[in-house]
């Protein structure tokens, strides 16, 4: 068996996302302690930033280049992947849990033979061996999961392993390598942005409002309060229900479930399910009127005040520490 | 157009969370079970692409014999049969994909429906996994769907924006929400499942790939500082942030 870690990068418009970088960062951190070698591959057509990951301490990264692999193909990226781990006889296979990671891990761990585990937030080893520790019931419970088998698939939740900077200018050694003829059975034929500007999923800090909130139009203080911190807008399951906000902002069991440093609760009161979805946030801050609501119980710091109130207090004070 | 449409028997997602005594699960007890709510608008989907092309809908499950109480919902919003693969042993989803997708097999399908993600486990990767073992094409997440003759497009929901993906039947379309408003059940359609006939076999044997060793409730944090009640605290509240947590 191989003894390679193979980290799967993930460009969209021709730059690798942050969430790549963790993944960087994770395996260059996981084969230290496991003392085996390290790889990188991408798909994708002309991929700007790809030099940056000898930063975060990978030195050899495989780009598959078409043109029309700009956008997703599951069926073209799980082929080109699981080949290229079967040439390198990669024994992991590190993704993001991202939207792409998780189409395609699954994919590829199939056509690899590999064991495949999700979502994983904290690992340890144990003889060699990696037990990766992931949330279920929307964070509800976690468990410790191991592989059974000798090459492993496995997902990083985002926003959960940070990527440390390392002092090292050097450039990694790209081999690109032209693919003739991708397998197109499924492709993207359109990438249709919303005009939100981050999604919660990605969100390092998340500014949430509830029923609280009265209206859509007063969403206006989620959304300002969202941009002068640089963070996203979520929303519970009880807005979205009502139709004021869509339902990708929606934080929860049925929505997403995210890992922010800092999530902001306003008007929330705290629904079990809301809950389960949020409470692995570094920090959670909770405004609402109700002081007896059940957010309260988990938050690091609370405002028991009206939000229209407090909020456009916020907003000022946020941007006047930021400026 | 032969239609499979798979659902899976979970805890109602208001359940409190308790671990069992060999803590490798939940503690079934006081839980009540309701069928996995991304698969209702798997359901539904199934039953509109049936009202559509004609045709017949299974629902297959695989599970104890309690997963009968999800099928039978299915089968109340319009669901034609029901199989039950029946397994008590844990399964991981490698195993859970290979036993769905050898009935498939059997059924001879063209669209296979499923949730987009069970609320249980949250693996997200049941529908991928089947649509590899059988060579089906699959578009994950899906928001909207148009099936035309032949080929399939959909859009799907993923970071930033939506994706229209393109492919061509046999196809296996995993379901978000906003896909579709599933139906309830009416009286009649309650009525008429429980004599809709529901098939029960034994799940086919399938190698585990990944094992949980242990499972546990998530540290609670002590709950923190109430600051105030008015926007008079905010000014201490952004220094915290700034200051203890650093993290605006």
């Amino acid at each position: 068996m191989g003894t390679k870690i193979l980290a799967v990068l993930e460009q969209r418009e021709g730059k690798l996302k942050k969430s790549s970088f963790e993944v960087v960062g994770f395996v260059t951190k996981l084969a230290k302690e496991l003392n085996i070698d390290t790889e990188a591959v991408v798909v994708g057509n002309n991929v700007d930033n790809l030099k940056d990951i000898s930063k975060y301490g990978i030195k050899k990264v495989v780009h598959f280049k078409n043109e029309k692999l700009k956008n997703y193909s599951s069926s073209a990226y799980s082929e080109i992947v699981a080949n290229y781990a079967q040439e390198i006889g990669a024994k992991f296979i590190i993704l993001s849990n991202t939207s792409l990671g998780k189409d395609l891990a699954p994919r590829i761990s199939v056509k690899y033979d590999a064991g495949c585990i999700m979502d994983c937030v904290n690992y340890w080893l144990e003889n060699d061996d990696i037990i990766a520790t992931r949330p279920v019931y929307a964070g509800k419970a976690l468990v410790d999961v191991k592989f059974k088998t000798e090459k492993r698939v496995l997902t990083i939740r985002p926003n959960v392993f940070k990527t440390p900077v390392l002092e090292d200018n050097s450039e990694p050694e790209v081999d690109t390598r032209e693919v003739n003829s991708p397998n197109f059975k499924t492709y993207v034929v359109e990438f249709k942005k919303s005009e939100g500007k981050l999604d919660v999923a990605e969100a390092d800090i998340i500014v949430s409002g509830g029923r609280g909130m009265k209206s859509a139009e007063n969403f206006h203080l989620i959304e300002e309060l969202a941009d002068a911190l640089g963070g996203a807008v979520g929303a519970s399951r009880a807005v979205v229900d009502a139709g004021w906000r869509p339902h990708r902002e929606q934080v929860g069991q049925t929505g997403k479930t995210v890992s922010p440093s800092l999530y902001i609760a306003c008007g929330i009161s705290g629904a079990i399910q809301h809950i389960a979805g949020m409470s692995s946030s570094k920090y959670i801050v909770a405004v609402n009127k109700d002081k007896d609501a059940p957010i309260f119980s988990i938050v690091d710091y609370g405002i028991a005040g009206d939000v229209f109130e407090v909020l456009p207090a916020l907003i000022e004070e946020v941007r006047k520490i930021k400026s | 157009m032969k239609i499979a449409v798979c659902v899976s028997h979970v805890p109602d997602t208001a359940t409190k969370v308790k671990v069992s005594s060999d803590n490798k699960a939940i503690d079934p007890a006081d839980v009540s079970y309701i069928i996995n709510p991304y698969d209702e608008f798997a359901v539904e989907e199934a039953l509109k692409t049936k009202e559509k092309f004609g045709g017949e809908v299974v629902a297959i499950s695989l599970g104890s014999v309690n997963s009968k109480g999800t099928i039978r919902k299915a089968l109340a919003m319009g669901v034609d049969s029901g199989v039950l693969l029946l397994d008590d042993n844990p399964r991981d989803s490698y195993a859970v994909a290979k036993a769905l997708a050898e009935e498939i097999k059997i059924l001879n399908c063209d669209i296979v429906f499923c949730g987009k993600q069970s609320v249980d486990y949250d693996n997200s990767v049941v529908g991928q996994m089947i649509a590899e073992l059988l060579g089906f094409n699959c578009i994950s997440v899906v928001v909207d769907l148009k099936i035309n003759g032949n080929k399939v497009i959909a859009e799907t929901e993923v970071e930033g924006g939506k994706e229209v993906v393109e492919t061509e039947l046999p196809v296996i379309i995993t379901a978000q929400k906003g896909l579709n408003e599933p139906r309830y059940a009416s009286l009649r359609g309650i009525m008429t499942a429980k004599k809709k006939i529901i098939e029960e076999k034994s799940a086919a044997q399938a190698e585990i790939l990944t094992e949980i060793i242990t499972m546990q409730k998530p540290i609670t944090k002590q709950p923190g500082r109430i600051l105030g009640d008015d926007s008079s605290a905010v000014p201490e509240l952004v220094k915290l942030l700034h200051e203890e947590a650093k993290v605006i």
